[in-house]
Order: C-alpha cells, then structure tokens, then sequence
C-alpha cells in the first residue's frame, strides 16, 4: 500500500488555519448577533448560515470567480500582498472558513445564548466592562459550546471536498486534502487506496464526536 | 441623599402603563419597595442600577448624577457605585465564593473581612452549586458589597429562601445594612419583611405611589 503523507499534512494544515481564524472571527461575530436587535440581523445571520444548504460545488464555483486575479478580492490580495488566491493554499484556507462558518458560528451563538443575561448584568454592575465580562464571565461559561464549535469546525474543515476541489484542484503538497486524495484513487479504481485515507478521516472524526459527546454528558450531570 | 424621579412604559401582558415615581433617599436609609408582581419593582431597581434606561427623568446619588433624560445623560452601571443582589444571585459559577467576591474587588483581606461578615469563612473555596440557597444569597450580598457601593439594591432577595431561613437571612441583611450603615433599597413581596427590616417602605401599584401604604419608622 503506497500511502502518501502529504495530503494529510494538507487537510490538518487547513484544519488547523480554518479553525483557528474562525474561532478568532466567529467571538465578536457571534456577540454581535446576540447583542443585535435590528432587521439587518435576521439577513445577516441567514447569509452566514448560507453554506449549510447551499451545494458545496456551487459555493466553490462563486468563491472561485471570486478569488480569481480578475475579480476585486483576488485582485486585491494579488496587488498588495502578492498572493494569487485561486489554486493555492491561502484560496483553501479562504474557501474552508467560509464553508465551516455556519458550523462555529451555531455553535458560539448557542452557547452564548445559553449564558443567562444576568450573569453579565452583574459583571457590568461590579464595575466590568464589555471586554472584560466576555473574557471573565462569558467565555468560562461557554466552554463547552466553544469546544463543540471546535471540534465540529476542525472535522469539517479537515473533510470539506467540494469547495476545496473548485478553489484548490489538486496540487499535490499545496491544495490536494485527504477527500481529494480519495475522490482520485476511487476515481483509478485503487479503492484499497482510498480506504486508506478514508478510514483515517473516519476515525479521526468518530474520535473528535466522541470527546464531544463525553464533555457534554459530563457538563449535564454538574 | 439619593434623590430619583422616573418614567419609564411598561408592559405587563396585554396592558401597559407608566412607572412613574419620585423619591428622596437619606443616606443609611433602608428602603423595602411592595407591591404585588408587574407593578415596576424591578424595573424600578434596574433603572436605578444603570441596566435600564428611563423614558424620562432624573436620578441623583450623593451629588452624583446618574441619569438626566433632558440632558440626556447616562451613566451604565459600570460607571456607577451600585451594589446589586439579583432575584436568582446571578454567581458567576466559574469562580469560588472568594473568586466570586474578589472579582468585584481584587482585595484579599477585603473578601475575607466580607465573608467573616456574611459567615461565609469556610465556604470561601466552594463553588456556587456546592451551596444552600441561603450561602449563595451571603455570597451575592458580600460580592455586591466588595465595591463599597453608594447604593446596594435588593431584588427579592429573599423569595427562593424557605420561611425560617427568610427570617434569619432577612435578620442578616438587616444588621449588615446597618453595620455598612450603606443606603438600601430591597424590593419584597411581603408587608412583613419589609416593615421588619427596613427603616421606611413604600407601595407600587401600577407604576405608581400608593401613598396609603407610604411609611417611615
């Protein structure tokens, strides 16, 4: 069985990236959906949740014209930080968070929710301000909605096909993930090739849900 | 002094009315608010704390203004020395009794002085689920009390409690307010408790004044 290492240090790589910058992007992100009141919110909010429903070769396929040097955000990127966005790297990682958006989005949202208001009504009346309730109060009670949206995140992130596939293609090394991998040694008929990578995917995600759903039983029962 | 004259609309149901009410304060004052559910009595402590902003009026602490809806001026809570015991305690469940009573004030020998006061000294590592309901009442009165507040605002402190502790809780607040000698104001259900424990009360009905059941002791 000849089994490359690269596609796994791509798909965790982009894991990695797409988790963390949606975990820093999703915080304020989510707080000001749950602080908002106006209109705006229900389009907004509906927009971010977009990805869920929508087919993942037609996000790619808008991301793609999006990214593309021809296009204003690809030309932007191209113009001041020298970097070509489709078919590479940094277009994956783009296309990632933007697909696995709605999954810590939800997640932060929910558990913000969860937080009751006057938790941080109290903070505010023992002289806190906003950043430091959120980061004090807030945040501490959240954690188990911060892992989900983790861990959830992390595993769609690391499995995403469609979108990848439109922005990235298949260079090896740079933008070819696990599912990638997969798609093309199935598409060969090697599918003791593809078991291989997809076992991989399908326990490390089994793993991930199962320390999910442990942490979840343990917060219930205190 | 704490001098306040509010408006504020409310809606209880399908009704609304306006919460409208003027009051003057000495300091020292134990104040008990009565009247019976959607009358304003929290909305009356809320706006007082800076969590809820008054239609109209003004509200005035040791000189200090706090709210003026002509000059539109607003103080939010943070900005104001209030110290508020919430209806459910409102603990932060992540901290301590202590860590609970030291983010108010990061000052060691300030939380233990309050904890001795509030007879919290050997529940000051436990976590707010590991209390009764009576230790988690003490641990938000001695948080609410570590800032040295102007003004500590009850809100129903004492509803979740059963009757023999309610006495001996309401005994509690009664001798700290006094100790602290800290201008009060605690919102009750119960003629009783109020006119056991406070130094003059007042009646909401409907937003307003009942100036039948306005007493000083």
């Amino acid at each position: 069985m000849n089994l490359d290492p690269l596609p796994f240090m791509v798909s965790l790589r982009l894991g990695l990236w797409v988790t963390t910058l949606l975990t820093l992007a999703c915080f304020p992100l989510s707080w000001i959906f749950c602080e908002a009141k106006g209109r705006w919110a229900i389009w907004a909010e509906s927009l971010t949740s977009l990805p869920l429903v929508l087919s993942p070769t037609v996000l790619g396929f808008y991301l793609l014209l999006a990214l593309s040097p021809r296009a204003p955000v690809g030309l932007f990127f191209e113009s001041i930080f020298h970097v070509r966005l489709a078919f590479s790297f940094a277009g994956i990682v783009i296309g990632g968070c933007v697909s696995s958006l709605p999954f810590m989005l939800t997640a932060l949202k929910t558990a913000m929710r969860g937080v009751p208001v006057n938790l941080l009504e109290a903070s505010y009346t023992l002289g806190k301000g906003r950043i430091e309730t959120a980061l004090r109060v807030l945040v501490p009670n959240m954690k188990t909605g911060l892992v989900a949206g983790v861990v959830t995140t992390f595993a769609h992130s690391i499995g995403e096909f469609g979108v990848i596939l439109m922005i990235g293609g298949s260079v090896p090394g740079l933008t070819k993930t696990v599912s990638i991998a997969v798609y093309e040694r199935a598409e060969s008929l090697d599918f003791s090739g593809a078991n291989s990578y997809a076992i991989v995917l399908v326990i490390a995600s089994y793993i991930g849900i199962l320390f999910l759903n442990g942490l979840q039983r343990r917060e219930a029962r205190r | 002094m704490l001098r306040f004259y509010l408006k504020k609309k409310l809606t209880a149901g399908k009704k609304s009315f306006d919460l409208e009410l003027e009051y003057d304060l000495p300091d020292g004052s134990f104040l008990g608010v009565r009247g019976p559910s959607g009358s304003g009595k929290t909305t009356l402590i809320r706006c007082l704390a800076g969590l809820e902003r008054p239609d109209d009026g003004r509200i005035e602490m040791g000189g200090e203004l706090w709210f003026d809806g002509r000059r539109r001026i607003f103080a939010p809570a943070r900005r104001r020395r209030v110290g508020v015991v919430f209806q459910d305690y409102a603990l932060f469940p992540n901290m301590t009794v202590l860590g609970n009573v030291l983010y108010a004030r990061a000052d060691v020998k300030r939380a233990r002085a309050l904890l001795e006061l509030t007879r919290l000294t050997e529940q000051a590592e436990q976590f707010p689920r590991e209390l009764s309901g009576g230790q988690r009442q003490r641990t938000a009165l001695a948080r609410a009390l570590a800032r040295e507040p102007e003004l500590l605002l009850l809100d129903e402190p004492l509803s979740s409690l059963d009757e023999e502790l309610r006495e001996s809780l309401g005994d509690d607040l009664a001798r700290i307010q006094r100790e602290t000698r800290i201008t009060a104001i605690m919102v009750s259900h119960s003629r009783a408790e109020t006119r056991r424990l406070c130094t003059e009360t007042l009646e909401l009905r409907a937003g307003r004044l009942d100036d039948d059941n306005l007493s000083v002791y």
